[in-house]
């Protein structure tokens, strides 16, 4: 039962390790809390459910919410990054979370409130080992956020792009001297970001079959939680926090009750910022922004 | 004055409350992410005693206060080692908690909520909305207020002149819960119902939103962005979402287009010249 729960909340946790990497990436080579993430999380979702129910094929369907989040990424640059430079450290976060609040609230008066059931796009099959059962759709939603997050991790090191990104992490203006050219990489980096996160909007509706408006705030937060469990800017720490927090989902619903789950994750998140602010992979703060 | 603008009023007044909770921390630099988690503790706090212990209102309603002060004392200290960032993510992860906590406590009411039997009118919300005001503009003009912008501005510096930063920092943070506290006992025997549910990040998301559209460099900033807040939408008279859609693009806009918020010390000076001006 117990090795259950640990699956089910491992394959929970995939979910979070993509926001959490999204967040991760923001932080550390903008250092810019990007309180947008759950939103185009949540356009991922809630955008396929709409174009799968008035009969579009998957396949376009996902391309469509991808191409909106992607489109939401780029709106965030332009009137949230781009403005908020030099100005004080929450304007950012607030008008990020500003976004947050538009597409939330967008969703809600064209599509409702109301959780709705995803149509099942992959075939129902389970895999059995031993006594623990293993969900299709889950497995293959953790295999390819897990494979999407490795692939990232190798890019950021290995290419020549992902040698710009961590440069302009360490220092924008010297990057910049050095023929870095930030005014393109910065808008990429965000429409990467908000593609990132669609896709784990888009995995979380074939693998748990709901969505509803709200799965961006529900969701999202917790992706906030897992990046900072894992420690700011580290992927490796993203995933590791990610897969934690939906273990920790998981079992305290097993042994607490549903109604456990925020004070649990949140009471760990809160105890891990007082005792180790830095997370568990992370750094100590050397830059420290809102 | 009828009843809708009476509502109008009484809503308002809950808002500035509320966005005065936020800009005490903000004015000393902490984004208090958790400020709905310090109002459940007020209105659960008066709501039991006057309910269960046979308080009175008003006696109930400050030590909600008081006790929401208390909770947030009492976290001040290790929640304020962090900073930037890390503060404003566990002030969000305290208020989540806080409210989870109250959702599944079964002496009130667990999920299913809790009633309040003794009713306040809207005179006493808005006495205490203007009561707070009051309060805060008094504030803005001691040597306090200084000191928020100091440490504000620069810790490190402020710290050289010889000002307790740690102080300022819990009484910032403290007095702001206790605002929010008792705006959440008066939310309570108002309303005479109350659930955690209500009490959600995004309530305190929005009151942040709204603080921050005022501005925050003045102590009139967060009165300006409640009333904006609570009014705009009743004139464009849109739809309970579209208002809050509305909201997010404004906010949006504004924070591209002018950052320091609607009222900075600027204005304030602009208006007093011509005042005086108009006097003379």
């Amino acid at each position: 039962m117990i090795a259950q729960q640990v699956i089910n909340g491992l394959m929970l946790g995939g979910i979070y390790v993509l926001i959490a990497v999204a967040f991760t990436l923001a932080i550390g080579v903008l250092n810019f809390l990007n309180f947008s993430i759950p939103g185009t999380f949540m356009i991922g979702g809630m955008l396929s459910w709409a174009m799968l129910k008035v009969g579009w094929h998957w396949t376009f369907a996902f391309s469509a919410a991808l191409l909106c989040a992607a489109f939401v990424g780029l709106l965030v640059y332009w009137l949230t990054y781009r403005p908020a430079k030099n100005s004080d450290p929450e304007v950012p976060l607030v008008s990020s979370l500003g976004f947050l609040v538009l597409v939330e609230n967008i969703a809600i008066i064209y599509l409702g409130s109301d959780q709705q059931s995803f149509p099942q796009v992959l075939a129902d099959f389970n895999m059995r080992i031993g006594p623990v059962v293993i969900g299709g759709a889950q497995l293959i939603s953790l295999v390819v956020s897990l494979g999407v997050v490795f692939g990232l991790s190798i890019f950021l090191k290995k290419s020549n792009a992902g040698r710009r990104i961590r440069a302009i992490a360490e220092n924008r203006d010297t990057a910049a001297l050095l023929g870095v050219n930030v005014g393109r990489l910065v808008p990429q980096l965000f429409v990467f970001n908000a593609l990132f996160t669609a896709l784990g909007g888009i995995l979380f509706a074939i693998s748990y079959l709901q969505v509803s408006p709200f799965m961006g705030e529900n969701l999202g937060f917790k992706g906030v939680s897992a990046m900072i469990i894992g420690g700011m800017g580290s992927i490796w720490g993203a995933i590791i926090g990610g897969l934690l927090i939906g273990l920790v989902e998981v079992l305290s619903i097993q042994s607490l009750g549903s109604d456990f789950v925020n004070i649990c994750v949140y009471g760990l998140l809160l105890v891990l910022l007082i005792v180790r602010p830095e997370g568990l992979l992370g750094k100590p703060a050397a830059r420290d922004k809102l | 004055m009828s009843g809708y603008h009476l509502g109008l009023l009484v809503l308002l007044s809950f808002n500035v409350i509320a966005a005065y909770a936020v800009y005490l921390p903000l004015a000393a630099g902490q984004l208090n992410l958790g400020i709905a988690g310090f109002m459940v503790v007020g209105a659960y706090a008066a709501s039991y005693l006057n309910n269960e212990m046979g308080w009175p209102v008003a006696g109930a309603i400050a030590c909600g206060g008081a006790l929401a002060a208390a909770v947030a004392l009492l976290v001040a200290i290790p929640i304020l080692r962090t900073h930037g960032i890390y503060l404003a993510l566990a002030t969000f992860a305290l208020g989540q908690v806080i409210a989870a906590i109250f959702l599944n406590l079964e002496v009130v009411g667990g999920a299913s909520g809790y009633p309040v039997t003794a009713h306040i009118g809207a005179v006493a919300v808005v006495g205490t909305a203007v009561g707070v005001i009051a309060f805060m503009a008094l504030l803005s003009t001691t040597r306090f207020a200084l000191y928020l912008t100091a440490v504000k501005s620069d810790p490190l510096v402020s710290d050289l002149m010889g000002i307790n930063i740690r102080f300022i920092k819990v009484a910032a943070f403290t007095l702001g819960a206790a605002v929010a506290g008792v705006g959440g006992g008066l939310y309570a025997h108002y309303f005479n119902y109350i659930e955690a549910q209500y009490f959600s990040v995004m309530l305190s998301v929005y009151t942040v939103l709204y603080v921050l559209l005022g501005g925050t460099q003045t102590v009139w900033g967060p009165l300006v962005g409640a009333v904006i807040f609570t009014l705009m939408p009743e004139l464009l008279r849109a739809s309970a979402q579209w208002r809050y859609a509305l909201f997010a693009i404004f906010i949006i806009l504004f924070m591209a287009a002018r950052p320091q918020g609607l009222i900075t010390a600027g204005v304030g000076g602009y208006l007093r010249k011509r005042f005086s001006r108009e006097a003379v």
